[in-house]
């Protein structure tokens, strides 16, 4: 015992004394050097456990700017006596709860470090279109896919009308093969006096998001799933304009398609070029591991998938509203082209204020 | 890396500052605890939605029958159902989203059960990773839900698409238990892994709280004497301590007693115990400071 002061410590009595232990007056009190490493530094530790721990109870507001400001200094500080205790101390007590705290200051030091405000102000700033453009090489892909998609759709369906009802869901109402043009034009025009589009629009946007989020989440099974999906999904269209087309209203049913389409397809696009992404990272990690690669492809392409669901958005109002209310091909072709400028400008021309990288 | 035993939960992490955190893996137990506690709390409030929305309708006093009336009253149910429609998609999609993007990283089905989300290796966790992991739940979770639904709406005849149906989801639905890290198809996406968030109290510092030990009085050992035993004893004796069992106290206090070749301290067990540890620490400390090791009483 070279390095205490017995008789000193006779003075401070009491089992387990209370918060006395935080005082330095104690800590010269302490028999052993890692001891008094401890108390010397304890008042610090509490402090920030004291933060740590409001700010995990979700008061924010209830920490003081000196703490705040303070806690990135206090996080180094329990960090660099942790690295010192393992070095000097056997006090597993110390040890396991200084490794504790650390952990939670560095959840929250090193925690997701924009709030949701900030992140959707940086998300439309520029962040939206740099992740769109990150991802070009698999835009190009799902683009030829659903290209493909659509020309398979309509060959098919030219061979044999009876591909119509394959690929075509149950309840397509009139839209069937044979149907006059007067029928078809009935579903083209004519329902501005339809009741409940607000709901219709919500209902839509709903249904196309779920698809959506479908189709980026199947790129997990390395974006085989994705493909197949845009494809199956074009061909529908591929067989919506064969049927239009052999009753000359191939134009009149790209307006009817165009108004919302541009948009949804858009967004579609998108989503398929995400699941894509993920896909090609998992099947070819390149230099990285998968996992690392799959989960930097991950987080690459979950900014475009936020981006998408808005664009569902949009596209379920157009389909609920201006679709029904614009009752002319030029009006919904104009909306139509106005809407895929629109997006093509936003994510590939305008780079955004002032962005880094 | 060194292959792990495959019960082994802790994973070590690389702080930015170069100082190693050990983590311990939440266990998949406890993690579809937590999704099940989830689950029940989206439907609870799913339901308290929906029933709220229809009692305010029947509040103001509509039929259901009146949303094709281009009336006032078709209005405001139309508004209903639209508010109805984002409610269910929200609770779906950004119940998990919202409460894992906060400062405890976790849903109150993981605060429950004490686990969290955190990011694999020295990354921050970011919202971007939020996100992913939380739009890969939809086919995990939700796709399966509705395939089973589906399949027992339609009665009992399973043919081979029903069949590949299920294997489909039945890979992501046991993903977990595939991987060494028990990673679920979103934690893949997003570069994340489901740890426990234990906090724990600090406990007195032993030499001040236990000062008679320090005393005059007290026992005093001889290096040789201290010499018997290591850091894993150490601390074994620590935890005795703390938990200051008596029967646990005298056990122990016999047994290094004997083993040192003293006689049994009557009365005075406890204080044997803390001079002993006071002083095997304060060696064994030194032998640290100068580089030296001792694991245990084997270790040379």
């Amino acid at each position: 015992m070279s390095e205490a002061a017995p008789s000193l410590l006779g003075r401070f009595g009491g089992w387990f004394s209370p918060a006395a232990s935080a005082d330095i007056a104690a800590a010269t009190s302490a028999a052993l050097r890692s001891d008094r490493f401890r108390l010397e530094r304890e008042g610090e530790w509490k402090r920030l456990e004291a933060i740590v721990t409001r700010i995990e109870r979700g008061r924010l507001r209830g920490v003081s700017d000196e703490d705040l400001l303070a806690l990135p200094a206090l996080y180094r500080t329990a960090v660099s006596s942790l690295a010192v205790a393992r070095e000097t101390s056997l006090d597993a007590e110390t040890l396991l709860w200084l490794e504790g705290l650390t952990r939670r200051a560095w959840f929250i030091v090193y925690g997701p470090r924009a709030g949701l405000g900030d992140w959707l102000m940086r998300f439309f700033g520029g962040g939206w279109g740099a992740s769109v453009r990150a991802l070009h090489s698999e835009i190009l892909i799902a683009l030829a896919l659903m290209i493909a998609g659509t020309i398979v759709g309509w060959l098919l369906v030219a061979s044999d009308p009876d591909w119509y009802y394959a690929l075509m869901p149950g309840g397509m109402g009139p839209r069937v093969p044979g149907a006059s043009r007067a029928v078809l034009m009935n579903t083209l025009f004519g329902q501005q006096d339809q009741k409940g589009l607000a709901v219709f629009a919500a209902a839509l946007f709903s249904n196309n998001a779920q698809v959506a989020i479908l189709a980026f989440a199947l790129g997990f099974a390395f974006g085989l799933p994705s493909a197949l999906l845009l494809i199956q999904n074009t061909t529908m269209l591929g067989a919506l304009l064969w049927l239009y087309h052999g009753q000359g209203l191939t134009l009149e049913i790209v307006g009817w398609l165009s108004v919302h389409g541009t948009t949804e397809l858009y967004a579609i696009l998108l989503a398929g070029a995400a699941g894509l992404h993920i896909g090609r990272a998992m099947a070819f990690p390149g230099e990285a591991s998968v996992l690392d690669a799959a989960a930097a492809a991950g987080r690459r392409s979950a900014q475009v998938m936020v981006g998408v669901v808005l664009m569902l958005i949009v596209a379920g109002l157009l389909e609920g509203f201006a679709r029904q209310l614009i009752d002319n091909t030029a009006g919904r072709l104009i909306v139509g082209i106005f809407m895929l400028v629109f997006w093509t400008a936003y994510f590939f021309v305008w780079r955004g204020a002032g962005k880094q990288a | 890396m060194a292959r792990r035993k495959p019960r082994d939960r802790t994973r070590t992490v690389i702080t930015p500052e170069g100082v190693a955190l050990p983590f311990v893996l939440a266990s998949r137990g406890s993690r579809a605890a937590a999704l099940v506690i989830d689950l029940i709390l989206i439907m609870t409030a799913m339901a308290v939605t929906t029933l709220t929305l229809i009692w305010i309708a029947g509040g103001i006093g509509i039929k259901m029958g009146d949303i094709e009336a281009g009336s006032p009253k078709s209005r405001a149910l139309q508004a209903l159902a639209i508010v109805w429609i984002i409610a269910m998609f929200l609770f779906r999609n950004a119940w998990f989203l919202f409460f894992e993007l906060g400062p405890r990283g976790a849903t109150p089905g993981k605060r429950v059960t004490g686990i969290r989300i955190a990011a694999r290796g020295t990354e921050r966790l970011t919202t971007e990773a939020v996100i992913a992991r939380n739009i890969v739940r939809d086919i995990e979770l939700f796709m399966p839900i509705v395939f089973i639904s589906s399949a027992v709406a339609a009665g009992s005849d399973t043919d081979l698409a029903g069949w590949a149906g299920a294997v489909w989801c039945a890979i992501f639905l046991l993903f977990p238990f595939f991987n060494r890290d028990s990673l679920c198809c979103g934690d893949v996406i997003a570069g994340t892994w489901v740890v426990e968030a234990q906090t724990r109290k600090l406990g007195q510092a032993l030499s001040v709280s236990a000062p008679v030990a320090a005393t005059d009085q007290a026992f005093t050992f001889t290096p040789a004497e201290l010499a018997i035993y290591g850091e894993f004893e150490l601390q074994t004796l620590e935890r005795v301590l703390r938990e200051d069992q008596a029967q646990a106290i005298e056990d122990v206090a016999d047994a290094i007693s004997r083993k040192i070749g003293r006689p049994h301290p009557y009365r005075a067990e406890r204080v044997f115990l803390e001079s002993y540890y006071l002083q095997l620490r304060a060696q064994l400390e030194q032998g640290l400071r100068f580089g030296k090791r001792k694991a245990d009483k084997h270790a040379a």
